[in-house]
């Protein structure tokens, strides 16, 4: 057996995708900017250069990337700690529909006020449903596949049975330009002048890149994902810290249903996240369990979003919508076959831990 | 395992009984808190369950909707229960119904002409392949590369919604043709579905006198059921695949072609899913249409579990969920409680029947016996595969 060899191989591999997606996605927003920036500044703006890489393509990506960018995190915080999260899709739904309801109750406070505590809730009601799955997977040694789907069960029923269909929220949060740095061509409009969920999305992704790899947090994180014995052994409570990443990844999910209803749609419908969970789970794959990979998938399936958006609206093309749509489904599946450079999941994932 | 030493001899009901005890109290604790849910809302959970019992089971019309319901969700839930048997995460039964839908109809619309005793079962056996392919699929993309069941069967799922969505797609107004199977009259209302499958392809009425559009799927759902326990327990297959689901490493000792097994029963999976699809669209809507997706998936994993993956236990809890989809019209109408408090008593179920110890400690059961933990180990899902 060269079980040994293959390890090692699988890590190679990692490190080299690990620093290839990380690089590739930021080589990806500089090219797709400088294009945008040449559209709209010169004589290059045909048609199709314009649809392709115009302002409103790139708004409309980073608008769709937003949710799938904090679920892929959230999943990113389970996975990497050894929990299997397939149950974003409902963290998601159960948080935008607590943001909705506090937004509803507290209409008749200031606004900023009453979406404070909208997002407050969201991610309370992500957390909370995540502790459920935690609860279930770690307590009850339930296998985490059956737990997420609980969770999207669960969450699904719930929403629509508490749903009253008369209630209307008012207002949602602005965008908020940045003082200099949105006055860039394009790039400040499309970066620099969004709402603050936006923000806040970006600078996690910043964040949790460098705490996942270059903090105590971090560092334990991954090893209870990868071998918990050995974890154990060294003294970190590995059960404990599982919770505690499940209940954050769970309120990293809230907060992408809270940017649904408070930020973009501003209501919320039975149903709202119709998959966006899912594609989270394909984003954090493909971006192979790291942040910044995964903020670069998020990207990436938010561009082919758009991008079936504005060719339908230009009425330029004959490819029916749907094939468009395939993409993250279809990425992934070749992500984890390997036939490009294959991502690997954390060892010790879906495993139940218990201490000698 | 049964016989094993330490274990008394007892009557014949016991073992049943001991069976079927944490089912029931699962659903019956699950019902208990969606109770509690209904109150929490200001519902009379009493009146809604009534509603839900004579929606279900009240009337012959009631009863007709259960057996309806429970048809597709035997063998979806045979689906996920026989994938489990061989160590496999079936949770792509969605993903498999629509491709078995997708084919029996591309069959089930053409072949104008074609006699019903050969017209039928052709777009039945369309169906079971369609599935069937779509499971192989991913038990391949296992064997072959490793790729765990679980994300392939997801990502699946969401491209065989695509792709059914694609085939009847009504065309859009920038010059994309419409899909292949898309009914050109309803195209021409912009309406996206198939045309009516053909009189010689349909599924016959079964009993049309006393049930209401009950058809003959219904029994060869029971027949497949009778079909797969007695692959599972009386042939060397099923015999292979009980052992690659059991132990991995002992059944590549034994010799056992392990990923030949793998991907048999992903196909067979999957074409028990199909047929689910062939057998809803044939039998009983005569045509598809992208809202038909029936969300079967997830229905399947309650049920392949609820069952305790035995075929006799799926069928039971089939009609079981069949009975609390089909009332839950009736308890709407009659108590005003939303519908989808199903869904909540659901997933409910399912958390109760996956971690069994809650319901110990709530009814204060005794330890289990090492017996009844085998019982209740189900297959262990890390995306990674040593």
């Amino acid at each position: 057996m060269s079980a040994v060899n293959k390890k090692q191989n699988g890590q190679q591999t990692l490190t080299w995708l690990t620093r290839l997606t990380a690089r590739w996605s930021w080589i990806l927003i500089v090219v797709l900017f400088t294009i945008a920036v040449l559209v709209e500044r010169t004589a290059l703006g045909h048609t199709w250069l314009r649809l392709l890489f115009g302002k409103s393509a790139l708004n409309f990506a980073l608008r769709a990337a937003v949710p799938l960018t904090l679920g892929a995190l959230s999943g990113v915080i389970c996975e990497r700690s050894g929990i299997i999260n397939i149950g974003i899709e409902g963290m998601m739904l159960a948080g935008a529909f607590g943001a909705f309801v506090v937004k509803v109750k507290t209409g008749v406070l200031p606004l900023p006020i009453s979406l404070f505590l909208a997002t407050l809730t969201a991610l309370l009601v992500g957390g909370a449903m995540a502790y459920i799955h935690a609860l279930l997977s770690i307590r009850y040694k339930v296998n985490q596949i059956i737990s997420g789907t609980v969770i999207i069960t669960l969450a699904s029923g719930l929403t629509t049975f508490f749903f009253n269909p008369d209630w209307n929220s008012k207002g949602k949060f602005g965008d908020i330009a940045i003082p200099l740095l949105s006055k860039i061509p394009v790039i400040g409009e499309v970066l620099f002048s969004k709402g603050l969920i936006t923000y806040l999305a970006l600078i996690l992704v910043v964040a949790l890149q460098v705490l996942l790899f270059h903090s105590q947090w971090g560092l334990r994180t991954r090893a209870i994902g990868e071998h918990p014995r050995a974890a154990d052994t060294v003294g970190i409570n590995v059960n404990r810290m599982r919770y505690y990443n499940t209940v954050v990844g769970g309120m990293l999910a809230g907060l992408a249903g809270a940017f649904l209803v408070l930020e973009a749609v501003g209501q919320f419908k039975e149903g709202m996240t119709a998959g966006r969970g899912f594609i989270s789970l394909a984003a954090m794959i493909f971006g192979n369990w790291t942040p910044v990979g995964a903020f670069g998938a998020a990207l990436l399936f938010g561009y082919s979003q758009a991008l079936q958006n504005e060719l339908l609206l230009a009425g330029v093309t004959s490819v029916p919508r749907h094939f468009i749509s395939m993409l993250p489904y279809v990425v992934t599946i070749v992500a984890v076959t390997g036939f490009v450079g294959r991502t690997r999941p954390p060892a010790a994932e879906g495993q139940v831990y218990e201490s000698e | 395992m049964e016989q094993s030493k330490g274990i008394k001899p007892t009557s014949i009901l016991t073992p049943a009984l001991r069976a079927i005890r944490m089912p029931l109290l699962a659903i019956v604790t699950a019902l208990l808190a969606g109770a509690l849910v209904m109150l929490s809302s200001g519902d009379n959970p009493l009146v809604a369950y009534w509603g839900l019992l004579r929606g279900a089971v009240g009337s012959f019309p009631a009863l007709s909707q259960t057996i309806r319901k429970a048809t597709p969700f035997i063998l979806t839930g045979l689906s996920v229960a026989f994938a489990f048997k061989a160590g496999l995460f079936n949770i792509g039964a969605s993903g498999q119904f629509l491709m078995g839908t997708i084919f029996s109809v591309a069959v089930g619309v053409n072949f104008a002409g074609l006699p019903a005793f050969i017209h039928m079962p052709l777009a039945v056996l369309a169906g079971i392949l369609g599935g069937a392919l779509w499971g192989a699929i991913a038990g391949w993309l296992k064997v072959w590369k490793g790729a765990h069941e679980v994300i392939t069967t997801i990502m699946l799922n969401y491209i065989a919604s695509l792709f059914a969505g694609w085939t009847v797609y009504a065309g859009g107004t920038a010059g994309q043709k419409p899909g292949p199977l898309s009914d050109p009259e309803a195209a021409a209302r912009a309406i996206s579905e198939t045309r009516d499958v053909l009189e010689s392809a349909r599924i016959p009425q079964l009993l049309p006198q006393i049930f209401d559009r009950v058809h003959w799927g219904i029994i060869l759902a029971l027949l497949m059921a009778l079909l797969i326990w007695w692959l599972l327990w009386k042939t060397t297959l099923g015999f292979e695949i009980r052992t690659v689901g059991q132990n991995l490493h002992a059944a590549r000792y034994a010799g056992i072609r392990v990923g030949r097994t793998m991907v048999l029963s992903m196909a067979i999976a999957g074409g028990l899913a199909g047929l689910a699809g062939a057998v809803e669209t044939l039998g009983l809507n005569y045509k598809f249409a992208p809202e038909f997706t029936g969300g079967v998936g997830f229905e399947g994993i309650t049920i392949a579990l609820l069952g305790q993956t035995h075929p006799l236990g799926v069928v039971l809890a089939s009609f079981l969920m069949g009975g609390l989809y089909g009332g839950a019209a009736k308890m709407q109408f009659d108590s005003g409680v939303d519908k989808q408090i199903i869904l909540v008593v659901q997933a409910l179920v399912l958390a109760f029947v996956a971690a069994p110890e809650i319901i110990r400690f709530i009814y204060r059961l005794h330890k289990p016996t090492r017996e009844e933990l085998l019982q209740e180990a189900t297959t262990a899902a890390s995306w990674s595969e040593e």
